[in-house]
């Protein structure tokens, strides 16, 4: 037997498909196989259906004016942008003294640019604490007036946007050494400190935030000493902030739990005490190890604030019923009013979850080759 | 030959661990006492001067305002306590059924998310970011406004399907006409629960005495379906559905339920989807790759890839969560006042306002919440010591 018996040749294998270029790109995403074929036509023709009348409604027919009877003429076929363009004002500032509006103006612009810069890495530094405390004064000299010739505006009719970034701000900032306290508490020897710490974050969890905040507005004032007024704006600040602490004490305990005991060892053994192995030791890196929870938890706040409309405060949510409710010419373009509001509230969190994400890569470097 | 042991000194001195110890945990029981007696104090007297009562005992009396949408039969003669009882059942309904649509639509979009197909993964992640950024009581109103004002008026319901309308007043379906076969149908499908359960504890044993594997998944579901279609049959096979009737003015019969329902489950199912979805999707993606490579070198077919490596694997992180977002879930039920949708907040906002009962009306809504809460906690606790890696 020979060897050119036993070989036969077989026939050359086909060049690989192309795997650069549009088509195959199309290919491989899009028409993989018959399951993702048929979803890739499904959603093409869900947008062949929907994104017409979206792009009718919101962009050709709208009306981009603030004038009331071509909103009126074209309800139903084109949106109403103009209502935004006549009430935005009432929405964002709530009921503040209309020529007095440029000072919550300032304020929030103050607050969003702390908050920025709390955000920026190069600018960590003990200059940030003594920023918070300026912008923070600044904010409430300027809402509240009273001062440097302002005149003063009771709380009651603070409202809109900076209502909702002063209570979810200061509600965390507030909030967050209240966690650490109860976190630290909570994974405390004694057990008198522990079961304290344990009813009071499980009893929080277990109720809604609504039930919280009907505390903070109908039971407060029994609570209090006869003739004792507590500001129904700071009552329900004071609910935000016991509720937000429960949930972020939870996420800080997980970041101390991640902790290896090594480490409260080591510090022992150096002689530092309690507070400096906390301090020094621990929650540096707890803390670090919890960076997106918290933002999350921040988040969670920011979003949670709407509710306060519940109790008759007038933030977003409550501002843009005012603005619209007692309006009979407006009343019906409610839709566009919640579609603004919603992009304010997106575009906030959507901005701190990208945040997130990054400083989350930012902090890992020393864990990532 | 019993050592001696000096006896224990205790250290009274301040540089005693011990000692601060309990010095701290007397000062933090000392300071709650104090602040509970001056709240309860200061609660007792303003009661006093405002002439507020205290106690349930008013939970007896009749209610006095009607409520919307009820399960259990309810009028306005009848007491307090049975409307709470109305709130309950209604808040759990919404409950419920929002966590079976949130489920399904969650599992969905986090799986999607994690497609080859470049537009499926787009449209999910979107999704995701989209409704989980904008806060759930906006959505609510939004819907709730979509529903009453920008459907038509019940007059020119909307046509959905045969039965179905929808309109300003809500949506009409059919439903089943009652009849006695339903309920052999229900006797049928327990039957079948008993026997598949004791099928698959039979199959079970076999494998392990023989090691011949049985199914048990098709075989279950044969069982269940074929006793309850058996229990259809000797029930006279009844198909009669009660269709609702549209008039010129009205659409009449079968089932129905309000916009302030429909808004309340559509806006919280979205909005709890997009979490669940992320929680689907990490718990897939937490399963090392190795795993199903591994599975498939021992010859598993994808099936059983998925039912004995994966899936397991991947629950085990799933499941924490996902019962959090179920909770998350019944407690946003409680938005449903914002909309006016009588779940157990509306009715005990009403009777807060009605009788100045604020701290019983508050307490009860506490009460209930957290039963609710601390249960499923004890259920996951269990859960979680069940699934936990054993270890040696």
């Amino acid at each position: 037997m020979s060897a050119a018996e036993i070989f036969t040749p077989i026939a050359p294998r086909t060049a690989p498909e192309k795997m650069t270029g549009t088509v195959a790109w199309i290919r491989r995403n899009l028409f993989a196989d018959w399951v993702s074929s048929i979803a890739t036509l499904a959603i093409l023709g869900l947008f062949a259906y929907v994104i017409p009348g979206i792009v009718e409604w919101g962009l050709i027919h709208a009306v981009w004016k603030p004038d009331n009877d071509a909103c009126r003429e074209a309800a139903g076929v084109g949106a109403c942008w103009g209502m935004i363009a006549e009430k935005y004002r009432l929405i964002i500032f709530g009921r503040y003294p209309f020529d007095q509006q440029w000072r919550p103006l300032i304020a929030t612009l103050l607050m969003v640019a702390l908050l920025v810069a709390s955000c920026t890495r190069p600018l960590w530094s003990k200059w940030l604490i003594v920023a918070w405390v300026a912008v923070l004064a600044a904010f409430f000299i300027l809402m509240k007036g009273g001062l440097f010739g302002l005149s003063p505006v009771e709380t009651s009719r603070w409202g809109g946007l900076p209502l909702t970034m002063m209570l979810s701000t200061l509600g965390i900032a507030c909030a967050f050494p209240l966690a650490i306290l109860v976190a630290l508490g909570r994974r405390s020897h004694l057990p008198a400190i522990r079961s304290l710490c344990i009813v009071y974050v499980e009893l929080i969890r277990g109720v809604p935030l609504i039930s919280v905040l009907f505390m903070a507005s109908f039971m407060f004032p029994l609570f209090m000493p006869q003739g004792t007024q507590v500001d129904v704006l700071l009552r329900v600040f004071v609910g935000i902030t016991v509720f937000a602490a429960a949930y972020l004490a939870e996420v800080v305990r997980g970041g101390l739990q991640a902790i290896p005991k090594g480490q409260v060892e080591a510090a022992a053994s150096l002689g530092l005490s309690y507070w400096q192995t906390q301090r020094k030791i621990v929650l540096p890196q707890a803390l670090r190890l919890v960076v997106p929870s918290i933002m999350n938890s921040f988040i969670s706040t920011f979003k949670d604030t709407s509710l306060v409309t519940i109790v008759s405060l007038y933030d977003l949510t409550g501002a843009l019923a005012l603005a619209l409710g007692g309006d009979a010419n407006w009343r019906q373009f409610y839709l566009e009013g919640y579609f603004f509001i919603a992009a304010i509230y997106w575009i906030g969190c959507f901005a701190m979850s990208r945040y997130s994400l990054w400083i989350e890569r930012q902090l890992n470097v020393s864990n990532t080759r | 030959m019993a050592e001696k042991l000096a006896p224990k000194k205790r250290d009274w001195s301040w540089r005693s661990q011990a000692f601060r110890g309990i010095v701290y945990q007397i000062i933090a029981i000392g300071l709650l006492g104090f602040a509970v007696w001056w709240l309860a104090t200061n609660t007792l007297e303003n009661m006093r001067i405002r002439g507020i009562q205290s106690g349930f005992g008013f939970l007896l009396q009749p209610a006095g305002f009607d409520i919307g949408e009820t399960i259990i039969a309810f009028d306005s003669s009848n007491p307090y306590w049975k409307a709470f009882l109305v709130g309950l059942t209604n808040t759990l309904r919404v409950a419920i059924i929002g966590i079976f649509f949130t489920t399904i639509l969650g599992t969905v979009i986090g799986i999607g998310r994690l497609s080859k197909n470049f537009l499926l993964r787009g449209v999910c992640t979107w999704y995701v970011e989209l409704f989980r950024n904008i806060p759930v009581l906006i959505q609510l109103l939004m819907w709730y406004f979509i529903l009453t004002t920008l459907l038509p008026p019940v007059s020119e319901a909307l046509h959905l399907g045969p039965g179905m309308y929808v309109s300003k007043s809500g949506m009409s379906f059919p439903i089943p006409e009652w009849d006695f076969g339903h309920a052999l149908v229900a006797a049928g499908t327990v039957v079948g629960l008993v026997v598949s359960w004791f099928y698959r504890r039979w199959a079970h044993a076999q494998f392990e005495r023989t090691g011949i594997a049985r199914a048990t998944f098709w075989p279950s579901v044969a069982m269940i379906v074929g006793f309850a279609l058996i229990g259809w049959l000797v029930g006279g096979a009844p198909t009669a559905l009660e269709m609702p009737e549209k008039t010129e003015m009205n659409v009449s019969g079968g089932g129905a339920v309000t916009p302030e329902f429909l808004a309340v489950v559509i806006g919280l199912t979205i909005y709890t989807a997009a979490f669940v979805a992320e929680i689907v999707r990490s718990g897939i993606q937490s399963v090392a790759w190795g795993q199903s490579e591994a599975a498939s070198a021992l010859g598993l077919s994808r099936g059983q890839q998925l039912k004995l490596v994966l899936l397991p694997q991947a629950l085990r992180v799933i499941i924490p969560p996902m019962t959090n977002q179920y909770l998350n879930l019944t407690k946003n039920s409680s938005l449903a006042v914002a909309i006016g949708y009588p779940d157990l907040v509306s009715i005990s906002n009403t009777t807060l306002n009605q009788t100045g009962r604020a701290v019983e009306c508050i307490a009860i809504i506490m009460a209930v919440y957290l039963t609710l809460s601390l249960t499923t906690a004890a259920l996951m606790n269990w859960y979680n010591s069940r699934a936990a890696i054993k270890e040696r």
